[in-house]
């Protein structure tokens, strides 16, 4: 009971800590952009194809993923066949992703090397990836006339854009709040659902591809915390019985 | 069974087998008033263990080098069977070794377990926890991300601070004049052999002293005053079988919370696992907000509220190296007539909060980017926290304590 007692003191101590963090958090998050929120579901084996699709056919030309080993495709439910049509010239059922133009020429062409995608939803997150796929805008000041508004000066061009369209930056005056605004002038092969859709299910396989342990690890987890479960139950029965005696 | 008993007499002829057995376990005793806060203690010896069998398999698949260390935590991470897993216990135990540790030296303060006859013990838990943060801060650089190397670079910079022979030292540890390979490589040698052999021997150390002297308790009071015929204590109880059917509760318990981290939020909101460490070590790119893991960083926000003097940061230094061995002089600084915050006064009980909360709030602060608000905050939770120590041999004093009891209570 006394135990519980300082349990109790702890706890009261914990709760100013957290009143007297608040203020501090407040500021920290007021800084930040507002991302999206990435619309991803592991579970949609689906979504991951067409992502893993999406991928190949457009990150692949400049970006490498350099852990992430084509077969790793099974997990998602691709049949070897389908996987085999997609390896490019050279690769193995077993390579690992590489980019098709060399990491040398790839600088010269964007004055950074593209960034290996293999971790980048781990760096980045699933939110930012997909707010930044759809924030480009056309920024004629900028060597190859675009910006984003997420990652202001980006070098890379909008690879994206045929398909989404031409969006440009404007400015809103909202109860005094200046409000910038993407919006879209020139459409482009995809409707804007068609094209977020597109995205989403691209940032879903980046986030498979960043962990694919992923895929089992909450499965597993159940199973473990079951147990566990179980297991306290259990031991706490064979304490009381010991200490039964103890008075 | 028979077989069992003659190879166990056989051995005893010529190693004390059942002596230690007693001395340690069946006839070790306990005070059996030991509450919750009395599960940290074995729970730290379990993550050692934890971090050492997962270490052990990790070292097989991890290679020490800058070309390819990054890229062969991610092999282990996808191509090694189990090997995410192995990662993920070994990178969660290193932040709940902190958790269990923290609440375990807490215990001590509040029950005054540093109280004589338990100095050397507690000298030895102090030292144990040095060792821990050596080995918790030269694992962190082996992934060899941008927060590894940049968290290395501004640590290892500190040395450099020191006055005369500064810069030789911060070379003589990085083996180079920036953090690289050679770095890299001799951070790996004393985090899989160097540390963790001083860890074993230390721990090994602090459990022979605590038998020696026996458990305090949450009383505070000797159980050892009061006897029966057989010269055992009557508020003791054999540490086998009870505490070790009592510990497993707690093992138990504890393993639910690590397999919940492990298996659903092994990053932790970034506090675990940073996300900016999934980016390899660059060295020509410095990242916008470089914070050590969450476990130094009540020490790195005391290094940031003191001022530069005499252009130089050595007195931040000075006071984050105090800070962090402060809690050593404990049992001389303390001058209370009793030992447990169940019998000490209010004025202890409001300078110890004031202490969680300076530790906590710096811990806080040293996550955030230094601002003139924060810093300001940080000078004053700093000056909190060495009150703490500075005042106690005043405050200990003067407080009015309760009436200890003369035996330990019970249910």
């Amino acid at each position: 009971m006394r135990g519980f007692v300082d349990m109790k003191v702890t706890k009261k101590l914990w709760m100013l800590v957290l009143l007297m963090a608040m203020p501090a958090m407040a500021i920290a998050s007021g800084a930040s952009f507002h991302l999206d929120r990435a619309p991803g579901n592991l579970n949609d084996k689906a979504s991951l194809q067409r992502g893993a699709q999406f991928f190949a056919a457009n990150c692949l030309a400049c970006h490498s993923a350099a852990y992430m080993r084509y077969n790793r495709l099974m997990d998602i439910g691709m049949k070897e066949e389908d996987i085999r049509k997609m390896l490019p010239e050279g690769s193995k059922l077993g390579s690992t992703m590489k980019a098709m133009m060399d990491s040398e020429s790839a600088k010269a062409a964007f004055s950074v090397a593209p960034p290996d995608l293999s971790v980048i939803a781990r760096s980045r997150g699933t939110d930012w990836l997909y707010t930044y796929l759809r924030s480009f805008y056309v920024d004629t000041a900028r060597p190859n006339a675009v910006n984003n508004l997420l990652f202001p000066l980006v070098a890379m061009p909008n690879v994206l854009g045929g398909m989404q369209g031409e969006q440009v930056l404007q400015i809103e005056k909202k109860e005094g709040h200046e409000a910038q605004m993407l919006k879209l002038t020139t459409p482009g092969s995809m409707s804007t659902a068609e094209f977020d859709a597109t995205v989403a299910d691209l940032v879903n396989y980046l986030d498979f591809m960043g962990e694919p342990a992923k895929l089992v690890r909450y499965k597993l987890g159940y199973i473990v915390l079951g147990f566990l479960f179980l297991l306290l139950i259990l031991s706490y029965a064979l304490k009381k019985e010991f200490w039964k005696d103890i008075h | 069974m028979k077989m069992l008993k003659n190879l166990v007499g056989w051995v005893d002829d010529r190693f004390p087998l059942l002596d230690t057995w007693k001395e340690h376990l069946s006839e070790y005793y306990a005070p059996k008033n030991f509450n919750f806060w009395y599960f940290f203690g074995s729970l730290a010896l379990l993550v050692l263990v934890i971090q050492i069998l997962s270490g052990i398999f990790l070292t097989m698949s991890y290679k020490p080098d800058a070309l390819f260390a990054f890229a062969s935590v991610e092999y282990i991470m996808r191509d090694v069977q189990w090997g995410w897993l192995l990662r993920y216990v070994h990178s969660t135990g290193a932040s709940m070794f902190f958790v269990v540790v923290y609440l375990h030296m807490f215990r001590g303060m509040m029950y005054g377990s540093y109280r004589k006859p338990r100095e050397l013990l507690w000298i030895i838990g102090v030292v144990i926890y040095l060792a821990l943060m050596a080995e918790a801060f030269m694992g962190y650089l082996l992934p060899w991300g941008q927060m590894s190397f940049w968290g290395a670079q501004v640590i290892v910079n500190l040395f450099s601070s020191v006055p005369f022979v500064g810069p030789d030292l911060s070379v003589l540890i990085r083996g180079d004049y920036v953090i690289s390979d050679a770095t890299l490589n001799r951070f790996f040698a004393l985090h899989v052999i160097a540390v963790p052999l001083v860890l074993a021997g230390l721990v090994f150390a602090h459990l022979i002293a605590l038998h020696a002297v026996g458990s305090n308790n949450p009383d505070g009071v000797e159980i050892k005053k009061h006897k029966d015929a057989n010269g055992r204590p009557l508020d003791g109880i054999p540490f086998h079988p009870y505490y070790t059917v009592k510990d497993i509760v707690g093992v138990v318990g504890f393993l639910i919370v690590f397999c919940a981290i492990v298996f659903f939020a092994p990053d932790l909101g970034g506090y675990f696992l940073e996300a900016n460490n999934f980016v390899p070590a660059n060295p020509m790119q410095t990242p916008a907000h470089i914070a050590p893991v969450w476990y130094f960083t009540p020490y790195y926000a005391i290094l940031r509220a003191v001022p530069p003097m005499f252009g130089s940061q050595f007195p931040g230094v000075i006071a984050m190296g105090v800070g962090a061995i402060a809690i050593v002089f404990l049992p001389w600084l303390d001058r209370g007539k009793v030992k447990s915050i169940r019998y000490r006064g209010p004025i202890y009980k409001g300078f110890l909060a004031s202490f969680v909360i300076s530790f906590i709030g710096l811990g806080y602060l040293g996550l955030l980017p230094a601002t003139p608000t924060y810093t300001l905050i940080a000078q004053v939770l700093s000056v909190v926290y060495f009150a703490f120590f500075i005042l106690m041999p005043w405050y200990t004093k003067i407080d009015k304590c309760k009436h200890e009891p003369d035996r330990v209570t019970f249910k």
